[in-house]
């Protein structure tokens, strides 16, 4: 496995429970090195439980793996010498400076060059004038690029994200994800957890997973592909009144607002079309097919998931 | 390399705690204005051997022994002895609190004395506060029979009770005075010690908890003893830094002498400081947040101030009391720092108050690895 096309992350039958929740039920995953991968799913559906497992953060109850060709179980210690971890909340301390932050973990790491790490990342983050400031006192915004520079000044082979931009505003995230792709082509892995759809789509493979389990996995495309979902797309006057017409009918799934338009979703080709057409007869509204999205897809699973949970 | 990296790792964290110290401005203060509020408090404040205590003399017999009685108590210092009562005023005085004792040489005393009969010397205290008085009265017989054999020297000394000196002494070993800030500063040191040390630490993982960077800590390459060792040895410094305040402000305010070797009293703080440590950093295992962790302290601060000896006298409590005491490193740690800075006792006669504390240091530190989670489980 030391040759390119190196397996990084190989996890099979995962499970954790807390009590009587199972939290994540049974997870395979295989990240390559220098992949992307998107990790997507409502909140509460085990995203963090298990890259805390991959990482040696939490003890899993079932099933086996390795991470960076270490076990997931008796090997942490290695796996956390390689791995950049950044937590979903904020995890660094708010009442050391930028710079003292970076110093505690560059001696974490035992890094050689300790000044000159922290000299680097502290001017690659275009904070040296700031370096003395609490990390408290930061925005969202740097909080986020300080915890980011932080996990990579060890120079880690597999980088785990956990809902990275949160609350991060549109341009921070832009360059956030671009550093991620720049990193991706140095060979660094990256998992990263996410609920934005744009962020879905800048991934080289997505997996959804919800109720601890994965529902979907693949591209972009092979996962709107393979849904098998057709979407219209309604617009005109009547649009709104059209909407709540639609909402039940035969082959419908869902009814969502973009602007002024309404994106009708089914799986069922010949009677959604059914469906939108008599609506189009009824209301002033133009009819077009469109383009399923990758969020059309994921609220599917969604309330798929929730069907099968409430079912069980 | 190894190593290294360990000692990378611990400098990390321990560097990171000083510098939460020293940002943590009120902590901080806390930490070095407790001891000199609790030292002037103990030292000038509290006294458990009052003196100058109001005394009415009721003199139906002025004769010469019973003058010199009257002196010997005023130049024991317990007594401010005021004259001229009538026994209604003396009764009175008593009762409304402006005297604390009433003295009465009753008429016949010196004829008594001189024929050889048991004199009588009435005293009736204010006892409503036991402790105030008790020193005093326990003064007493031996200034009467000091000043009885002073007056009976010479040409009535065929009723004298022997050969005594004639000057009055209050005999007590170790504080001959009897000054409170003698007893109160070693106790204070280790109470000092119990409280801040064992609850800095005990906050010291819960706030990681409950900040949200134990996830970012246990993420990182540290092991549970890197950890340990980085979090304790900063509060170690703190405590000593404690004990040097509260040295020296003994020193200057009270004079409290240092009979030993300054170099056993700091080891021996040392090993105190660093039980009182470990077991915060234990409590900081067990606890789920700060308050539990507060908690936990104060439920090991009660025992040891009430059972340790500093409060009460060790030898009166019963077995049960005793038992649990010995359990407390503050009981051993009293014994030792009174031993060294008022006895000026030696490595040998310390040493026996010094291996309870080691092996409680030993058994809660093992506990604290032992309990010590490196998962978020």
């Amino acid at each position: 496995m030391n040759a390119n096309g190196e397996t990084v992350i190989d996890v099979r039958g995962l499970t954790k429970r807390f009590g009587d929740k199972v939290a994540v039920d049974d997870v395979d995953m295989t990240v390559a090195r220098g992949e992307i991968v998107g990790f997507l799913g409502p909140n509460g559906s085990g995203k963090t439980t298990t890259i805390r497992m991959i990482c040696g953060l939490l003890r899993p109850d079932g099933g086996e793996g390795t991470c960076l060709g270490h076990d997931i179980v008796r090997e942490a210690e290695a796996i956390k010498r390689q791995v950049g971890y950044m937590t979903q909340r904020f995890s660094l301390y708010e009442d050391l400076t930028i710079r003292e932050n970076l110093e505690f973990v560059a001696r974490l790491y035992a890094l050689s060059n300790l000044r000159q790490s922290v000299n680097e990342t502290v001017e690659g983050l275009g904070l040296k004038s700031r370096q003395h400031q609490l990390a408290g006192t930061l925005s969202g915004g740097w909080k986020q690029r300080l915890a980011l520079a932080a996990c990579i000044m060890h120079k880690p082979r597999l980088l785990l994200l956990d809902e990275p931009t949160a609350g991060v505003d549109p341009k921070a995230r832009r360059e956030f994800w671009d550093e991620i792709h720049h990193l991706a082509e140095d060979g660094l892995t990256v998992l990263v957890s996410t609920h934005y759809m744009d962020e879905a789509e800048r991934c080289h493979r997505v997996v959804y997973i919800a109720y601890g389990t994965i529902v979907a996995r693949g591209t972009a495309e092979e996962i709107i592909e393979s849904s098998g979902l057709g979407t219209f797309v309604v617009a005109g006057q009547g649009a709104a009144a059209a909407a709540r017409a639609l909402n039940g009918m035969p082959g419908v799934e869902q009814v969502a607002a973009f602007g002024q338009d309404i994106h009708v979703v089914g799986s069922h080709g010949p009677s959604l079309a059914e469906s939108v057409h008599e609506v189009a007869e009824r209301y002033p509204i133009h009819v077009a097919p469109g383009e399923t999205t990758l969020e059309d897809v994921f609220i599917r699973l969604m309330s798929d998931a929730q069907v099968n949970e409430n079912g069980r | 390399m190894k190593a290294h990296s360990a000692a990378s790792r611990i400098r990390a964290v321990l560097l990171k705690e000083v510098i939460q110290m020293r940002r943590d401005r009120l902590t901080f203060a806390m930490i070095i204005g407790i001891p000199i509020l609790q030292l002037v408090l103990f030292g000038y404040a509290i006294n458990t051997d009052p003196k100058n205590l109001p005394t009415g003399v009721v003199m139906a017999d002025p004769g010469p022994v019973a003058r010199s009685i009257v002196a010997g108590m005023q130049t024991s210092g317990y007594f401010l002895i005021e004259r001229g009562h009538s026994e209604a005023e003396a009764r009175a005085g008593l009762t409304a609190g402006t005297l604390a004792f009433v003295v009465t040489v009753p008429a016949g005393f010196h004829s008594d004395l001189v024929r050889g009969q048991n004199p009588e010397i009435i005293v009736e205290a204010d006892a409503s506060d036991p402790t105030a008085s008790a020193n005093a009265i326990a003064a007493l017989p031996e200034i009467v029979n000091r000043a009885i054999a002073a007056s009976t020297q010479g040409p009535m000394s065929a009723a004298g009770a022997g050969a005594v000196r004639p000057e009055i002494i209050v005999h007590r070993h170790y504080n001959p005075e009897r000054i409170t800030a003698y007893n109160i500063v070693p106790g204070l040191i280790g109470t000092i010690l119990t409280m801040t040390a064992t609850l800095m630490t005990a906050l010291a993982l819960t706030r990681e908890i409950e900040r949200g960077t134990m996830e970012n800590l246990l993420a990182m390459p540290l092991r549970p003893i890197e950890i340990m060792v980085g979090k304790i040895v900063p509060y170690i410094g703190l405590g000593f830094l404690q004990v040097g305040v509260i040295l020296i402000a003994a020193y200057l305010l009270f004079q409290v002498p240092m009979e030993g070797s300054l170099t056993l009293l700091l080891s021996a703080v040392l090993l105190f400081i660093a039980a009182n440590v470990t077991l915060g950093y234990t409590f900081s295992t067990l606890a789920r947040s700060q308050l539990q962790a507060m908690q936990m302290t104060f439920f090991f601060f009660l025992p040891s101030i009430l059972l340790s000896g500093f409060m009460f006298p060790f030898r009166g409590m019963p077995v049960w009391a005793q038992a649990i005491g010995q359990v407390l490193p503050l009981t051993h740690f009293l014994r030792a720092v009174r031993g060294v800075m008022l006895k000026g006792n030696d490595v040998l006669q310390t040493l026996p108050h010094l291996w309870p504390v080691t092996l409680f240091l030993l058994v809660i530190g093992t506990i604290a690895l032992m309990r010590f989670r490196r998962t978020l489980d």
